[in-house]
């Protein structure tokens, strides 16, 4: 096996772990940035687009369209959810966490209850490739090709739309963009249904590649907690490095021995990093460039 | 306020809830019910009250880290599950004779809080706080979880003990008093009865006693405004972490009566649900006092006990739309404002008798 392969592989790996860690993360930290509040109820967004996704490509659904569906399901949850509980808590963030695991443990069990312990899943498409003796899935490229796509369509929103300056302009000092005629409530609804829509989005992406489980959220939650945490509140100078170094970590150790220390290299890369960088990636680059 | 007077004098005061002779005549009402209990009642039951008191601990850990302290942390199962571990493995490799369970209750719980104190190290001393410190803790009790689960082949042993993965350990001996007529055997039974109630009231007093001192009044201060507390000359980060050592103890201190329980631990038991119960005992009772911290523990396990009759899936939605209710409506706690409305009609009467 000649270099160029053993590059390649490495390569694969890397943009694999990437594109979980980012697409896993990138819902929380929309929500994160914007209101300072960590959504535990994250997961079962993944898990509410990755089971739409399952039930509407039965339904005879192409399989695109279906991921589109679970994302607007999910964040039309996600804005269900905030007017009913989240709205009531914004100037309660720790009772806000404590909320949304109450609502995590309703959803994860009466999605036992309602749809029974497993759903028939759907099929991996797009079949393989190879290269050297390894043959790769090429629906993992798609995967990491969406991840860039989902953090180059947020900064599109963020940064090209009215919705995104009045955004940016709420996450800045909340009162004054309130002053200034800003529906801020408007604008906390709409992010938390986006943040919840991404996590869907998430679940659409991913759901041909796991088996559908009520507690499926909990094998995302954690990255994307380690992923906001080390990235901090900026989606862009946060979400996306962290997501890179954390998928080099990663992939690195799940290499050298196995998927488990794969996970244990994250969570002491986040102590590390919690101790250096208290408030993370961005955190970081924000004061360097202030 | 020296000696013992002054120390006893700290059961009562700003910090704790309840005070007075009406206060502690209920008080011992109420113990001297708990000790009379198992006379009226049958072995099964009073086993069953005891795994109730077991999670007492693991609340109140909660309700000095959180209620007190104001840092919330998700991760007391993590402590929960090393020390019901490390005992496990450690009287599967050294028996129970002489004792020795005692020995390795004691060194369990040092276990835990040695971790805690090398996780709160790199969080308190890197100044996490608030939402960060939440979801550390959680990402560590998940890892935690997840390390033990895969433990399942044979090469995952120490000593004598297997991990044995998923399923947990199992056949750990009970916890053993040595007696000078032959050991005295705790079984989930009348005996472990006594000697948690026993332990329970030592740790109730003996926070009452700290919250109230000198130390409790400084967390209290803390969590109310650390800046402040800051201005004032302590420093936070080492009183943040030894509340979380505190904390992590009582945790482990529920682990291993757990696990000389029911002689078995699971990885479950560190789970995403298993984390998100003591947080609901603790949110309904109301997590700033201990007293309601304990009732409100015992009142929703028993809840939750009886609703798992009808299947454990809806006891756990029931419990999840109680936290999500609890937190909405009342967020000092169902029991807690309760006992402050009761203090409160009580204050009232007095002062028209006079």
């Amino acid at each position: 096996m000649d270099i160029a392969t053993h590059i390649f592989s490495a390569l694969y790996q890397f943009g694999d772990a990437f594109a979980f860690l980012v697409l896993s993360a990138c819902g929380l930290a929309v929500i994160f940035g914007m209101m300072g509040v960590i959504n535990l109820a994250h997961g079962e967004f993944i898990m509410c687009g990755a089971y739409v996704t399952a039930s509407t490509v039965h339904l005879g659904l192409p399989l695109p369209l279906a991921i589109l569906a679970g994302a607007i399901v999910a964040a039309l949850v996600g804005a269900l959810v905030e007017l009913v509980v989240i709205r009531h808590l914004y100037d309660r963030p720790l009772d806000t966490i404590v909320a949304t695991w109450g609502l995590s443990l309703i959803a994860t069990q009466g999605t036992l209850i309602l749809v029974g312990s497993s759903m028939a899943g759907v099929g991996t498409p797009f079949g393989s490739f190879q290269v050297g003796e390894y043959s790769y899935s090429i629906y993992r490229l798609v995967l990491f090709a969406s991840a860039l796509g989902v953090l180059g369509g947020l900064y599109m929103l963020f940064n090209w739309t009215r919705f995104g300056v009045l955004a940016r302009a709420t996450i800045q000092v909340p009162h004054m963009a309130a002053a200034l005629g800003v529906d801020t409530r408007l604008i906390y609804s709409l992010t938390f249904a986006c943040g919840a829509g991404l996590a869907g989005l998430a679940g659409g992406l991913y759901a041909p590649t796991m088996t559908l489980v009520p507690t499926m959220g909990a094998t995302f939650i954690m990255e994307a907690f380690v992923t906001v945490v080390i990235g901090g509140a900026d989606v862009f100078l946060g979400t996306a490095p962290a997501g890179a170094i954390l998928a080099v970590v990663k992939s690195v150790m799940t290499s050298w021995q196995g998927q488990l220390f794969g996970q244990i290299g994250l969570l002491v890369a986040v102590i590390i990093v919690v101790r250096v960088l208290p408030k993370g990636i961005s955190g970081f680059l924000l004061r360097e460039r202030t | 306020m020296n000696g013992l007077p002054g120390f006893l004098r700290r059961l009562e005061g700003p910090q704790t809830v309840g005070r007075g002779p009406a206060f502690w005549i209920t008080f011992a009402i109420v113990f001297a019910i708990a000790c009379a209990y198992p006379l009226f009642s049958d072995g099964y039951t009073v086993g069953n009250t005891v795994y109730f008191f077991v999670w007492v601990f693991i609340a109140l850990s909660l309700c000095v880290i959180w209620g007190y302290g104001g840092s919330l942390s998700f991760g007391q199962t993590a402590f929960f599950g090393i020390a019901g571990y490390s005992y496990g493995i450690l009287t599967l490799n050294f028996g129970s004779a002489y004792g020795f369970t005692l020995a390795a209750l004691v060194l369990a719980v040092v276990i835990a809080a040695l971790f805690a104190l090398l996780l709160g190290y790199f969080m308190f001393f890197g100044r996490i706080a608030g939402v960060f410190l939440g979801i550390v803790t959680l990402a560590v009790t998940l890892m935690l979880e997840r390390f033990m689960a895969q433990t399942a082949g044979p090469e995952w042993r120490i000593g004598a003990a297997r991990l044995n993965g998923f399923n947990g350990m199992s056949a750990m001996p009970p916890l053993t008093i040595p007696w000078s007529g032959g050991d005295i055997v705790l079984l989930a039974d009348i005996g472990l009865y006594y000697a948690v109630l026993g332990l329970l009231l030592l740790v109730y007093l003996g926070l009452r006693i700290l919250m109230n001192s000198s130390f409790g009044n400084v967390i209290v201060a803390i969590r109310e405004n650390p800046e402040r507390a800051e201005m004032l000359g302590y420093d936070v980060r080492k009183y943040q972490l030894i509340t979380f050592v505190i904390g992590a103890a009582l945790a482990g201190i529920s682990g291993v009566l757990y696990t000389a329980w029911g002689q078995y631990i699971t990885p479950s038991s560190m789970g995403m649900t298993a984390a998100a119960l003591p947080l609901i005992w603790v949110a309904v009772g109301g997590r700033s006092d201990l007293t309601s911290t304990v009732i409100g523990t015992l009142v929703v396990l028993a809840a939750f006990q009886a609703l798992t009759i009808y299947g454990s899936q809806y006891a756990l939605v029931f419990m999840g739309v109680l936290l999500v209710l609890t937190v909405l409506i009342a967020p000092n706690g169902l029991v807690l404002g309760a006992m402050n409305l009761i203090s409160r009609l009580v204050a009232r009467r007095s002062k028209g008798d006079v």
